[in-house]
């Protein structure tokens, strides 16, 4: 065999315009390229000379699958920059705001955009002209992640009800508790999805990741704690740009990130690796259920610790309304000052980070954001590297699936990375 | 369920793309009681939900065909799928023409479903309708009236 090139023009069921190409030589992978063609979008640039207090609503527009995520950052950050503390029934109503975003985010990847490539269909509809129960259930759950953002954000897509300080409006008891109905029917239907996605056959593919995740804040991570890995990095958000950098390659239009020029890996199995034991006891019980481990090095089953991911979001979701109780004042009244503020808040598919240099009127001077999908490109890669010559022998249309499904592991979201896909094979 | 409803679709804030919500929101005060009118930022897999609310529905939308802005497209879905590319919103390479085909494998599509979309000139950020469009907006809601 001489050499053989797979090229995926533009790649299904992920966020936004991207490809790969891979090349084998002597049933080697030669070189694999994640190419992002997307036109960068230049949000940074957006930002600068804005008002602080504009920063959440602009940058929930980077996403419309992960917007919370990059308000929280925005509102994170700002506050670092204040140097102020929200209260503890904000962080709380945050969290929930979180665990919407998850459900809605992750359930989508799972039933519509990954599952399908278990189950040996072309996508969704195709899945659901024989499946209809099982995407039906997907849909339904989604819902329900879409009704705490609707409730607590104002509106599914772009929330506007969250500002630097806190919130415009916080709901009260009672205005929570249909949500509580709704999510310990979602609860059931989690626990359901996790049982179903755990039957899926995955390919024996495990790897040495560097993960690296929100941790040691006594949490499963949402928007708090120190940066970490399972290689020793124990760092906080301000100290991030000391230990990560990131450059471009001609191939993408989103920039490549590394911890000290090695790859390493944000997301579900990132996040589930370093913060298992944080689960609720019902997610922890699904997951052992579900063959998982205290860690999960196959990306294939990320799957799977998505599940458990949104069953763990409904719990946590349950208990953060069973337990609240309406903040006093919805946010706090704010002065600005000059200062440089950072955050780190875990997006569905991984850790997402955000720096702002302030002037004294509370005018944006710079903006840094740093997605994950920029962050695992390298890693993902490095997956085709490392699992491709293994598939060498299947059909070219087969080999070109499986090449593409291992891109969907980690669910990138091209359009935030840009702020990504196309498979191109190279057989030698 | 509603018999009947019109579904405004796109992102108020993308240019061209907020005319289907507008030509929704003009129609309000001029339906039939048993009319529901309502509006929805295109995301395939709730806009599924809105589809199975109804027997018969009117979707709006802007349209990127690379037709004349301002040219109105009518396309009856309700046995065919869309051909017409639509909006701006797509998460996941979601939109409205993978709603209805979910809805159609679902078995929840209304038995009438009719998309009008209005060709765009500019889906630019923060901007309003563009002239060729908002000429257009008055006809789309007629000919909706009319179908009713």
């Amino acid at each position: 065999m001489a050499r053989k090139t797979i090229n995926v023009d533009y790649l299904a069921r992920v966020e936004g315009e991207g490809g790969v190409r891979i090349t084998f030589e002597d049933r080697t992978v030669r070189n694999v390229e994640l190419r992002i063609f997307e036109p960068p979008r230049f949000f940074e640039a957006f930002l600068r000379g804005r008002d602080y207090t504009e920063a959440p609503d602009v940058t929930a527009r980077i996403c419309g699958i992960c917007p919370v995520a990059y308000q929280m950052s925005a509102v994170h950050a700002m506050e670092d920059a204040l140097g102020v503390t929200v209260s503890a029934p904000v962080r709380e109503l945050r969290r929930l705001l979180y665990c919407g975003e998850w459900i809605e985010s992750h359930v989508l990847h799972i039933y519509m955009l990954h599952a399908p490539d278990f189950l040996g269909y072309q996508g969704a509809i195709e899945l659901a002209k024989d499946h209809g129960d099982v995407v039906r259930q997907g849909l339904e759950l989604k819902k329900v992640g879409n009704e705490i953002l609707e409730l607590l954000g104002g509106r599914a897509i772009h929330p506007v009800n969250v500002r630097v300080g806190g919130f415009y409006r916080t709901p009260s008891r009672r205005e929570l508790r249909p949500l509580a109905e709704r999510l310990r029917h979602a609860r059931d239907m989690a626990q359901a999805t996790v049982r179903f996605v755990s039957g899926f056959d995955f390919p024996d593919c495990e790897r040495d990741y560097e993960f690296v995740a929100l941790g040691a804040a006594g949490e499963y991570p949402f928007n708090a704690g120190h940066v970490v890995s399972n290689k020793g990095l124990d760092i906080t958000p301000q100290e991030y740009d000391a230990h990560f950098e990131e450059s471009h390659v001609k191939r993408s239009n989103a920039l490549h990130s590394h911890l000290r020029g090695r790859p390493y890996l944000t997301g579900p199995i990132a996040r589930y690796s370093l913060n298992s034991n944080l689960l609720s006891p019902l997610a922890r019980e699904a997951a052992k259920e579900a063959g998982l481990g205290p860690t999960c090095d196959n990306p294939f089953r990320s799957i799977v610790v998505r599940a458990v991911e949104v069953l763990y979001a409904c719990d946590e979701a349950l208990r953060i309304i069973d337990a609240y109780q309406e903040p006093e004042h919805p946010h706090l009244d704010l002065s600005p000052r000059a200062g440089v503020g950072y955050a780190c808040t875990e997006a569905p598919r991984g850790m997402l980070y955000h720096r702002y240099r302030l002037d004294a009127d509370g005018s944006i001077l710079d903006a840094k954001i740093v997605p994950p999908t920029s962050q695992n490109q390298p890693s993902i890669e490095d997956d085709l590297k490392n699992f491709a010559a293994d598939w060498l022998d299947m059909p070219e249309e087969a080999l070109r699936v499986r090449c593409e499904q291992a891109v969907r592991n980690h669910d990138p979201c091209i359009s935030c990375a840009t702020h990504f896909l196309k498979l191109e094979v190279v057989r030698g | 369920m509603a018999e009947r409803l019109v579904l405004g679709i796109g992102n108020p804030d993308r240019g061209d793309d907020a005319v289907g919500r507008l030509i929704a929101r003009s129609l309000r005060m001029r339906v039939p009681a048993d009319v529901r009118i309502s509006e929805h930022d295109g995301e395939a897999t709730a806009l599924v939900g809105e589809l199975q609310s109804a027997r018969h529905a009117w979707l709006i939308d802007a349209a990127r065909s690379g037709a004349r802005p301002g040219t109105i497209h009518r396309i009856d879905c309700s046995n065919a799928e869309l051909a017409v590319p639509l909006g701006t919103l797509s998460s996941h390479g979601f939109g409205v023409a993978e709603a209805i085909a979910l809805a159609r494998a679902l078995e929840v599509l209304p038995l009438q479903c009719i998309v009008y979309a209005v060709e765009a000139a500019d889906f630019t950020s923060c901007t309003g309708l563009s002239r060729e469009v908002m000429q257009a907006m008055e006809a789309v809601a007629e000919r909706i009236l009319a179908e009713l």
